[in-house]
């Protein structure tokens, strides 16, 4: 539990002393979101109508900005090797590091999601949905996300490889997401759809971190 | 340190991009041997230390730790090594204290290195420079605070490829004496290095490009 610690404090020392990935990150996400109105029109019932659709898709992209970084520099400077090389089991080490990606990512893009709501003209319902919502989908994303990192590592425009490896598998996450904002704009309740994203970060949780150590043990043999 | 130990291979051979580098290379390593590994650019010095380390595996043979394959529990294989290989893995937006303090702390798994770091931070004479960044570091600076990483937590092997690159003489000489001390206290030493390094008694494993062989066997020595 030390060393799983000392992993998430390294990086998030790193992550504040860089400062700039997660500023990048939801300056993205607003820049997208705040697009929208630009090309669809600014009016208040299309806006309402199509918002939540947005925020899902522009957090979605914006959380793939930093995902290369994740294990990038650790390759680079050898750091992976010596990761690798520790008495903790990789899996352990990865999670460590999704948990540090997530905070400095997926969290300041939940605190985004108010302001962004207030721009977009969302229901109150909406909003309320969409925070928990997306408070479950960004660690799956996270995890998701370590698993395209460690694969696309070593390779050229690794960037591109990562977002198609990664973005499809980012649909099921959209689908009930977006659908629980829905669900709660219609009047119903939201719980199927958050309980089945449970179910997907439960999932995520258990095999993402082993295939993200297996894919890192390549890159570095 | 753990009571007397012995790290083996046998008819090791490794393939790197279907050419093959080495093949039936054997050494026997006891506690507080070292061994040289020499031979020229690309006969295979850091592919049998990464061997070693277990970051690969061996086309054929065995590595083996008391008698019982590495290959069986590779993370117990890892808590007992250290590997310093080509990176530095120094991260530039860390103090020096920070880089030594985040392996040592790793691989102690204590929560408060601060001793362990001050004392390998002196070993290499890099204490007055604790706080810097590291990112003002010169190449050399670098590369002693990826050795201070082996004084910091103690581990019964230690791998080094080519230890000595960029280093001036006076650190070349602290490197030797945490070697010797590591070796008195019954560690294990295995160095490819194209410098001199003044390390006694130590066996040298001869690697050869293409055909190479184990010219000595190494010998147990203490």
């Amino acid at each position: 539990m030390t060393r799983f610690l000392a992993v998430v404090r390294r990086d998030l020392r790193l992550a504040w002393r860089q400062g700039l990935d997660s500023v990048m990150v939801v300056a993205f996400f607003v820049l997208a979101v705040v697009l929208f109105p630009f090309g669809v029109g600014p009016e208040p019932n299309i806006l309402a109508r199509v918002g939540t659709g947005i925020v899902w898709v522009a957090a979605l992209l914006a959380s793939m900005l930093a995902l290369e970084r994740v294990f990038q520099t650790d390759y680079e400077d050898g750091s992976l090797e010596l990761l690798t090389l520790s008495p903790m089991p990789l899996e352990l080490a990865v999670l460590a590091k999704v948990c540090a990606h997530w905070l400095t990512t997926g969290l300041p893009l939940i605190a985004a999601t108010p302001l962004l709501a207030v721009l977009l003209n969302l229901e109150w319902e909406a909003l309320a949905v969409l925070v928990p919502t997306l408070g479950i989908a960004t660690p799956t994303m996270s995890l998701v996300g370590a698993v395209g990192a460690a694969l696309a590592l070593g390779s050229r425009r690794g960037g591109i490889l990562l977002s198609l490896l990664v973005l499809p598998l980012y649909v099921p996450v959209l689908i009930f997401g977006a659908g629980a904002a829905e669900a709660a704009l219609g009047g119903f309740s939201a719980r199927p759809q958050l309980l089945v994203l449970a179910g997907l970060f439960c999932a995520a949780l258990a095999l993402c971190p082993w295939a993200a150590a297996t894919g890192l043990r390549q890159a570095v043999d | 340190m753990t009571g007397p130990s012995t790290f083996a291979g046998r008819g090791l051979a490794c393939v790197r991009g279907e050419r093959p580098v080495f093949a039936d290379v054997d050494f026997t390593l006891d506690a507080g041997g070292a061994l040289l590994l020499t031979g020229p650019n690309g006969s295979g010095k850091t592919s049998l230390l990464r061997l070693m380390a277990g970051l690969s595996a061996p086309r054929a043979g065995e590595l083996t730790w008391n008698g019982a394959a590495i290959a069986a529990d590779r993370d117990a294989h890892f808590a007992r090594l250290h590997y310093v290989g080509h990176l530095d893995a120094v991260k530039p937006l860390l103090t020096v204290a920070e880089n030594v303090g985040f392996w040592t702390e790793l691989r102690t798994g204590s929560p408060n290195p601060a001793g362990a770091v001050s004392e390998a931070l002196d070993a290499l004479d890099m204490a007055p420079l604790a706080r810097l960044p590291a990112r003002f570091l010169s190449a050399g600076q670098r590369r002693r605070v990826t050795l201070a990483r082996l004084v910091g937590a103690p581990a019964p092997l230690w791998l080094l490829d080519e230890p000595t690159t960029a280093l001036d003489s006076a650190t070349i000489g602290r490197l030797e004496d945490a070697i010797a001390r590591h070796r008195a206290n019954g560690g294990m030493a295995v160095i490819a290095s194209h410098a001199e390094l003044a390390i006694d008694p130590a066996a040298t494993l001869v690697l050869e490009r293409r055909t190479a062989s184990s010219a000595h066997s190494a010998d147990a020595v203490s």
